[in-house]
């Protein structure tokens, strides 16, 4: 684990080098993490965000400044209280924070061809029917790596090999809210309106990022997550 | 208590001090582009600092309230007017129900921000009242102002009930007010990918000067100019970003980011603009050049610690004028 600096506001916590090799292994302690530096609350820090194989800590430099012995040595002492927090963790324990659960979440996709734009592309790029892609796609567990790009966007760990496609040469510049789309390894949802270049596989009724809601994104970085194939009549039905 | 926006300008949104503690979700700050800028307008009209305001890019704006409020604005190089008589940035003035309170266009910088006393009374959701212009929510219904809006303002605040000679003499210093600077130099720490650029790329970076591309706007700044070439250029994996974050694309063209930026981002980061200079960066328009010039942490921590303790001084001085 290594912590580098993210300019003079913020750090990154380091978990481990690679996401690949490993990818529910890393989340999975990421996450640890993440929650252990939730429940520590050191002073000035004002927000966490995991990423993949990284925690980063968004501090206010004058409360750290104010809480370290000497002001010019608030980094050292944000980087050791975050090393405190975390070291029972590094030691290899197995304590409490390791079994917080994992939620399984269902998410219901229309692959009807009005909103699989792109289903052909991955079929023919798969060389596998369209209806192998999506009875692939459905089959199996994802899980959330991580959430950004725009709000609530999931980035999913888990796609089938024979699925990744490369994203489109051109991104397109206005994807529908709720497209299910893949980009090279990876699959996730668009959760608003807005431009992107990943291939356009179904659509979700789902809204997955509402402001007026606590917290406003419906997924999470380490849920677990199925898709079910519905049909357009079923996707009309929930559609809000 | 209400304003009514006659011409909205180029682009005007409702901003405060930004969305923080929802990264996690994917949630941009948002926020004035210059915090502090809007910190320092708010405490002249005497608002609490954290007050909505609002940013300002280009001018154009024409607005008037239904009753009287204490107006100050920082920013940029902007020919402000309340009927004939001009306003100068960093200087509280009282605006009569109805008069009309007018932005021309910048001379120099692009964006400036307006404290009204009582500050935009928008909803807040997420825990500010900023608008998230790309995502369209919180603020003014999500978006920017249009011309005929109408919003509300907040209570006017008890503290300050200065007679008008009083007003005058709450002014800010320049470097406070007036924030744009032609080819200003921004400096920054290194980032985590500073060690994938060789020392050549490292040289030009440091000694250059890079252009503002056109395609700039609240989310970053686009630098055309050397070309920051890596030797193996493979994606990294994403992780966080934050204003200020410079991020190399494998085109080579640098990107400065701004308050609206993305939570992640994949691309190398070579340096981050230090906090104090982030008011610098959110002048910056198409056009403008600029160098970056490399501090260490701690002098980056310095520096806003000086910049801090003198706002405190500023705060207790116009306590002590407002009694």
């Amino acid at each position: 684990m290594e912590i580098v600096p993210l300019g003079d506001s913020a750090l990154i916590v380091r978990v481990r080098e690679r996401f690949e090799d490993a990818p529910d292994q890393t989340l999975s302690e990421v996450l640890r993490t993440f929650r252990r530096l939730q429940d520590t609350a050191i002073p000035g820090v004002i927000e966490l965000a995991p990423a993949y194989t990284t925690v980063a800590v968004f501090f206010d430099p004058m409360v750290v400044a104010n809480a370290a012995p000497k002001p010019d040595q608030a980094l050292d002492w944000l980087t050791d209280r975050i090393r405190a927090a975390l070291a029972p963790h590094i030691r290899g324990g197995r304590g409490r924070a390791a079994a917080s659960p994992v939620r399984l979440v269902e998410i219901p996709v229309c692959y009807d061809p009005e909103f699989a734009f792109d289903l052909e592309n991955v079929a023919h790029h798969a060389q596998i029917s369209l209806r192998e892609v999506v009875d692939l796609h459905s089959a199996v567990e994802y899980r959330v790596s991580c959430i950004g790009f725009v709000p609530g966007f999931p980035f999913l760990a888990g796609l089938p090999k024979e699925l990744a496609t490369p994203r489109r040469a051109t991104p397109r510049k206005e994807i529908p809210a709720g497209s299910v789309a893949i980009g090279g390894a990876q699959t996730g949802i668009y959760p608003l309106r807005s431009p992107g270049g990943w291939n356009l596989i179904g659509r979700t009724p789902l809204r997955l990022f509402d402001p007026e809601k606590t917290p406003p994104a419906f997924l999470r970085a380490g849920d677990r997550v199925r898709f079910r194939a519905i049909t357009r009549d079923e996707f009309e039905a929930l559609a809000p | 208590m209400t304003a009514t926006v006659s011409h909205a300008g180029f682009l005007t949104s409702v901003q405060d001090l930004g969305r923080t503690r929802y990264r996690q979700f994917g949630v941009s700050l948002a926020g004035a582009l210059d915090v502090f800028a809007l910190r320092v307008a708010n405490l002249l009209v005497g608002n609490d600092e954290s007050a909505a305001g609002l940013e300002i890019t280009f001018g154009g704006l024409r607005l008037q309230f239904s009753d009287e409020r204490i107006v100050a604005w920082c920013g940029g190089d902007f020919d402000v007017q309340i009927g004939s008589t001009s306003l100068p940035a960093g200087h509280a003035t009282r605006l009569q129900a109805r008069e009309e309170l007018k932005f021309g266009r910048p001379q120099l910088g692009c964006r400036s921000w307006l404290a009204i006393s009582g500050g935009v009374d928008a909803p807040i959701v997420l825990g500010s009242r900023s608008t998230d212009l790309r995502t369209s929510f919180g603020g003014f219904g999500g978006r920017a102002l249009r011309d005929g809006d109408v919003f509300q303002l907040g209570a006017r605040p008890l503290s300050q009930i200065p007679a008008t000679e009083r007003i005058s003499s709450w002014s800010a210093s320049k470097p406070w007010s007036q924030t744009a600077v032609s080819t200003p130099v921004l400096r920054f720490v290194r980032g985590a990918a500073w060690d994938l650029f060789n020392d050549v790329t490292i040289q030009r970076f440091t000694s250059e000067v890079f252009a503002v591309s056109t395609d700039s706007d609240r989310m970053g700044v686009r630098l055309e100019g050397p070309e920051l070439r890596r030797d193996n250029d493979v994606d990294l994996i994403s992780e966080a970003v934050a204003p200020g974050t410079i991020q190399v694309p494998s085109s080579g063209k640098p990107i400065l980011l701004l308050g609206d930026c993305q939570t992640i981002g994949g691309y190398p980061k070579i340096a981050h603009v230090i906090t104090v200079d982030l008011g610098i960066a959110a002048q910056l328009r198409a056009g403008d050049h600029v160098r970056f010039s490399e501090v260490s942490l701690a002098d980056a921590h310095r520096l806003l610690l000086e910049r801090e303790s003198e706002l405190k001084r500023f705060r207790i001085g116009l306590s002590l004028h407002a009694v």
